[in-house]
């Protein structure tokens, strides 16, 4: 649905968007994860059609961005970092205007604009000016005005900046539900919303993609180890040393830092479950077993990693897989132009 | 078609739901009415000595002439108030995203903002013409040359607000966009000054760029397509060069 290839972006000479591949399957929520000034917003709006790349091509619902414009532009909908609202017009016009623009047909117009403002929840705000709004709201009435010509593929710039955390669950719930539907590109650099929301990952950094992948895989790729958790009920005794002798653990270290508080992290070998001879080992020997659980590395942790590494691994070349820490390897998605 | 239709009619009611479109109207009328009150009692005063001593009089000489040309003089300085905001504002708040990444081509855009200024032009000078109805139901002017004139003053405004958009189309300050029109605008009306005393050469040049100067004919009730031509040149130069500017921009970042 959306194919971008070698994408890149040059102001001057300042690159904010280096070599960028990767492709959008129809119906799939694609996250865009990177720090500020990654080039997150440079890529969207090459995408929308809003500036011309400097090399490369991006195609959107089988339209070139660049050759055939009007026709992709027709078929996305965008909502930038600030949502584009027009100060002095109600909720309801600006959305008629919009509309309007979008090509929508004059006849479906008014119940278009109903149909949006109920799923974007702002139908209480119809005819309040758009620059009275609080900034929840206008998030909103920018979300419903990319949704208001029902297009298949969707680009949102940071939808939920500025969100009270009730909106913001409340918008991720309405963004899970446009997939299948609509094909959605978001860019965040707030994590756990990519875990909550997307599919599949895109990592980008200083302009360059560091990383493509589900965000269940990404993170059990860079996990290179195992690690568990567990809490027992040792009396006095000193469990640590003992944990550390089952066989195929590697490590054991506390996980507080108060003496005697059963509390550890235990590492094992990399794909070997220890958690049977554990629990063996503490009942055997009459302890009682509080608490004992996979810890997962978060993607936070993913992404520092990717992002702050990136000196000694130097992005591989689109197509090879490029090394990470910890010998995971991250493929590239993007076909071969 | 209907893109261009869609944005003027969003530039027309942005501009009538705010305070903006009533202050230029307002600021417009004020002058313009002064103008017609001094030339129209002056008048009123010479014909009733005429009616004594005999002579020719001509309302649309002595009267619409003159008031039309104050008003192309008041025209130019109420402008920039209308067409600076045009494109300034929409780069500035953000919203020029929307369009730039609407299916409507950069002309649309350009027409559409072109068409939704000199529609509040439009409002404005045909808030003018219960002055021409007073004069139409005491007197009894001739209505062609003032034809004439509104088509001159149409013409005129037109080109205006063409130079105006290419102006606001290269800043996102709506004030500086203000400025800069109104000084390009007032060098174009004083340039005409020079003619008289410059040289033969340089003379007929400096006239025929003023954008005042060419008005005459029409408040004299002439449609000469020379001055039908410059403005019309005019008109298209800026929106030409608006197109040519915005693409620029998008190039550039």
């Amino acid at each position: 649905m959306i194919e971008v290839q070698h994408l890149t972006k040059r102001y001057g000479r300042v690159t904010a968007v280096d070599d960028v591949s990767f492709r959008v399957e129809p119906g799939e929520i694609l996250g865009f994860l990177g720090p500020n000034g990654a080039g997150k917003t440079t890529t969207m709006r090459i995408l929308t059609g809003y500036m011309p790349a400097s090399e490369g091509r991006a195609t959107v619902a089988g339209y070139d961005v660049f050759t055939h414009p009007i026709e992709a532009k027709a078929r996305t909908g965008y909502l930038p970092e600030t949502p584009p609202l027009y100060p002095d017009m109600t909720v309801r016009e600006y959305l008629d205007f919009v509309a309007r623009i979008k090509r929508v047909p004059s006849g479906e117009r008014r119940s278009r604009v109903d149909t949006v403002m109920k799923r974007a929840r702002i139908d209480d705000m119809a005819s309040r000016a758009c620059g009275k709004l609080s900034k929840g709201y206008k998030q909103r009435v920018g979300l419903a005005q990319a949704l208001i010509h029902n297009p298949e593929v969707l680009i949102l710039d940071e939808p939920t900046a500025g969100l009270d955390p009730k909106q913001i669950i409340e918008t991720r719930d309405l963004i899970r539900s446009l997939a299948g539907n609509h094909t959605i590109v978001l860019s965040t650099h707030i994590l756990p919303e990519v875990s909550q929301t997307c599919q599949r990952v895109v990592i980008i950094n200083k302009g360059r993609v560091v990383a493509v992948d589900t965000p269940d895989n990404l993170i059990a790729r860079l996990a290179g180890s195992e690690t568990l958790y567990v809490h027992v009920d040792a009396g006095d005794a000193d469990a640590g040393t003992a944990l550390a002798t089952v066989p195929g653990v590697t490590r054991v270290a506390p996980a507080d830092m108060r003496p005697g508080s059963g509390m550890f992290e235990v590492q094992s070998e990399h794909g070997r479950d220890v958690r049977r001879e554990l629990a063996r080992e503490i009942v055997t020997r009459g302890w009682g077993l509080l608490e004992l659980r996979p810890m997962r590395i978060s993607l936070e942790e993913v992404f520092l990693q990717v992002t702050t590494e990136e000196a000694p691994n130097e992005p591989a070349a689109v197509g090879e897989p490029a090394p990470l820490e910890g010998g995971a390897r991250v493929e590239e998605e993007a076909p071969r132009a | 078609m209907r893109n261009i239709r869609a944005i003027a009619d969003k530039e027309l009611r942005s501009y009538f739901s705010s305070p903006i479109a009533y202050i230029i109207i307002g600021f417009f009328l004020l002058p313009f009415g002064v103008f017609f009150y001094l030339y129209l009692t002056a008048f009123v005063r010479q014909s009733m000595q005429q009616a004594q001593f005999g002579g020719a009089m001509n309302i649309n000489q002595q009267v619409i002439r003159y008031v039309l040309q104050n008003a192309s003089v008041i025209i130019l300085f109420i402008m920039p108030m209308i067409t600076m905001r045009t494109y300034s504002e929409e780069k500035r708040s953000g919203t020029i995203e929307l369009l730039l990444t609407s299916p409507v081509t950069d002309v649309e855009i350009i027409l559409g903002k072109f068409f939704g200024a000199f529609g509040l032009y439009v409002a404005l000078l045909s808030a003018t013409l219960p002055h021409m109805g007073i004069l139409f139901y005491f007197g009894n002017p001739e209505w062609r040359p003032l034809l004439a004139a509104y088509l001159g003053l149409l013409l005129m405004g037109g080109a205006f607000v063409s130079l105006g958009l290419l102006i606001s189309s290269t800043t996102n300050n709506q004030i500086v966009a203000g400025i800069v029109s109104f000084v390009v605008f007032l060098l174009l009306w004083i340039v005409g000054w020079f003619a008289d005393s410059a040289g033969p050469t340089i003379g007929p040049i400096t006239s025929w760029l003023s954008i005042t100067e060419h008005f005459d004919d029409f408040s004299k009730g002439i449609i000469d397509t020379k001055h039908v031509l410059y403005y019309l040149s005019l008109i298209t130069f800026g929106l030409f060069l608006t197109a040519k500017s915005v693409d620029t921009e998008r190039w550039r970042g």
